[in-house]
């Protein structure tokens, strides 16, 4: 079979809010699909849909197969979900989290116990396995999450933003433990609000904006989407920004952003030629700069360019800045 | 889904309840101290001032107002517990696994048992201290037990129910003590039936936890000759009266909880 997961059309309101409003996805067979978007783009509601959490209010969706709302419980187990609140319970040990699990997809107390020690071992748990997840670190509970996604091994995962709230390490750690995954051949479904991440361990990309996709692609092909190379610079002197927003504009190919005292515009042709055109200028004017780089286009800009706004909200620091840009 | 998977699956999920109480004691001893505490209150402070009625003593009419009030508290036990796998994610988990429907609530509800047992024997023992006798037959007093933990059953239910709406465990405890303290304290508990106002005495008669404070009374054999017993129905067949209100509740939250449990999805 070809399609793993194949959703068309899903739509889900909450009152008068559309958190999704007809979502298509396709996800073939051993590969990773990437659902890329801010907080609230409708992520989590797709995948609660695709994971039978959820019935939608329109359009249909099967998994491996078997018809979501038809056969929930089929669809359940052909899946394995890790959610973004690491779902392992706090007062068992790895081990008895694991165990649990496997026994209620229906495995025999005796199955479910060497399941448990063996994906213990794989995700270099085995020391704490029999330790209260409570003494956990961040990213080991994450792993024992994921760990507990594989018990039955599932044809299908779903990871919801595995990587949210973890520190550079962990985020790391939970890179390899992924991309092994993959190399095993798993078909996944992953979202995030990482653009990194989807880059680093996604086969396709679906970038998803308020409830609906705006862009789909490789990461490559929604890169050259925005065109060609970037000059970023910030200003030493708040004060001068202003100026030196228009001499880049004089020679930038798109919009000017900024954000506080940083600057960023597309340039065609020869990028190295216009960043120096520009430093001449900017010497000219007598305007003191902090830092000034020519940049190969990121899944950051794609989002930027596709939604008008960038892409990690909630946080206010950012936030002003989306303001700025759409002005 | 076979009732065999109910079975199994409910009684992993309430293995994963047992075993918290095996690595938090602190949360036993909290359900065991406010038992404790309010006999030993009701015994000694309450006791000299509040007249169960003639030759009767407070420490035996006492009892078996105690015993229901702590097995209804105990019930939002149940609530909370569910309403905090809920905020953690942790129904998510199990919502996305191919186990039974009911097996979850049906799990917590029979682990709660445990609860109520132990809480049960706790108190039967302060109880005998402070001066209290079962005087029926073993069979009767066993009886008395057993339709404690039978109505604690039905009650965890309504809690659970309310534990699934609920935003966030704050919510559940202030808006079960909202419901629980009218419950037991407008009932005949702790004070006699009489002493109310005649229009409040109607709902204490007819109020399910007076029924089974009086069934449970009648059964420890705390309810002397000479007392009066209200000529009402749930007063005079307080033992079926309450087994009514079982089976009533478990009619009807059993299902609302299933139902409520499929929908919910995590915070």
């Amino acid at each position: 079979m070809g399609e793993m997961i194949q959703a068309r059309g899903l739509v889900k309101r909450y009152g008068e809010v559309e958190a999704l409003s007809g979502l298509d996805l396709t996800v073939p067979q051993g590969t990773v699909l990437g659902l890329l978007g801010p907080n609230g783009a409708g992520k989590t509601t797709a995948v609660r849909i695709l994971t039978t959490l959820l019935k939608p209010d329109d359009g249909q969706a099967e998994v491996a197969g078997v018809d979501v709302l038809a056969d929930p419980n089929g669809v359940r187990r052909r899946i394995g979900l890790s959610g973004q609140y690491a779902a392992v319970d706090e007062y068992l040990t790895g081990f008895e989290n694991l165990q649990m699990v496997g026994r209620l997809y229906g495995m025999s107390a005796r199955r479910a116990g060497a399941r448990a020690r063996e994906l213990l071992e794989r995700f270099g748990l085995t020391d704490a396995a029999d330790r209260p997840s409570k003494t956990y670190s961040g990213g080991m509970r994450r792993r024992l999450d994921l760990a507990g996604a594989l018990v039955a091994e599932p044809p299908v995962l779903v990871l919801d933003e595995p990587t949210t709230g973890l520190d550079p390490r962990s985020r790391q750690q939970m890179w390899d433990v992924i991309r092994d995954l993959v190399g095993s051949g798993a078909t996944l479904l992953l979202t995030t609000q990482y653009l990194e991440e989807a880059d680093l361990l996604a086969d396709n990309i679906v970038v998803i904006d308020q409830g609906r996709a705006i862009a789909e692609g490789t990461a490559d092909e929604l890169k050259s989407q925005t065109g060609g190379e970037r000059i970023e610079l910030v200003v030493a002197d708040g004060a001068r920004t202003d100026d030196a927003a228009r001499l880049l504009g004089e020679i930038a190919a798109g919009d000017v952003i900024r954000r506080d005292r940083g600057l960023s515009a597309a340039v065609s042709g020869d990028g190295a030629g216009q960043l120096r055109v520009l430093l001449d200028r900017l010497a000219e004017a007598d305007i003191a700069l902090l830092d000034i780089g020519l940049r190969r286009p990121t899944l950051d800009d794609v989002f930027l360019e596709l939604t008008g706004h960038v892409a990690e909200a909630g946080d206010s620091q950012t936030d002003d800045a989306t303001e700025e840009v759409s002005r | 889904m076979s009732p065999l998977r109910v079975a199994t699956d409910g009684w992993v999920v309430a293995k994963r309840n047992l075993i918290k109480i095996k690595r938090v004691p602190e949360i036993m001893v909290f359900v065991l101290m406010s038992p404790i505490m309010f006999v030993l209150l009701f015994a000694y402070v309450f006791g000299g001032a509040i007249d169960a009625g003639p030759g009767l003593d407070y420490k035996e009419f006492l009892i078996g107002g105690i015993f229901a009030q702590t097995v209804v508290f105990g019930a939002t036990y149940s609530g909370a517990a569910l309403a905090e796998d809920m905020q953690k994610g942790f129904i998510d988990r199990f919502r996305s696994l191919p186990m039974s429907r009911s097996a979850v609530l049906v799990g917590r509800t029979t682990s709660d048992v445990v609860y109520n047992v132990v809480s049960l024997a706790v108190m039967a023992i302060t109880g005998l201290f402070v001066g209290w006798r079962a005087h029926g037959s073993i069979l009767e007093t066993a009886a008395a037990f057993a339709l404690l933990l039978v109505f604690a059953y039905a009650i965890s239910w309504v809690m659970a129910f309310i534990g699934l709406i609920v935003p966030s465990v704050d919510v559940i405890n202030n808006a079960s003590f909202l419901v629980i303290m009218p419950l037991t304290f407008v009932s005949n508990a702790f004070v006699p039936l009489e002493s109310f106002p005649s229009g409040l005495r109607h709902v204490v008669e007819w109020n399910p936890v007076s029924a089974i404070t009086q069934g449970v009374r009648e059964l420890f054999g705390n309810v002397p000759d000479g007392m009066h017993v209200p000529e009402v129905w749930s007063m005079q067949h307080p033992v079926l009266y309450t087994l009514l209100w079982i089976v009533l509740i478990l009619l009807v939250f059993v299902p609302l909880s299933v139902r409520q449990y499929q929908r919910t999805t995590g915070k």
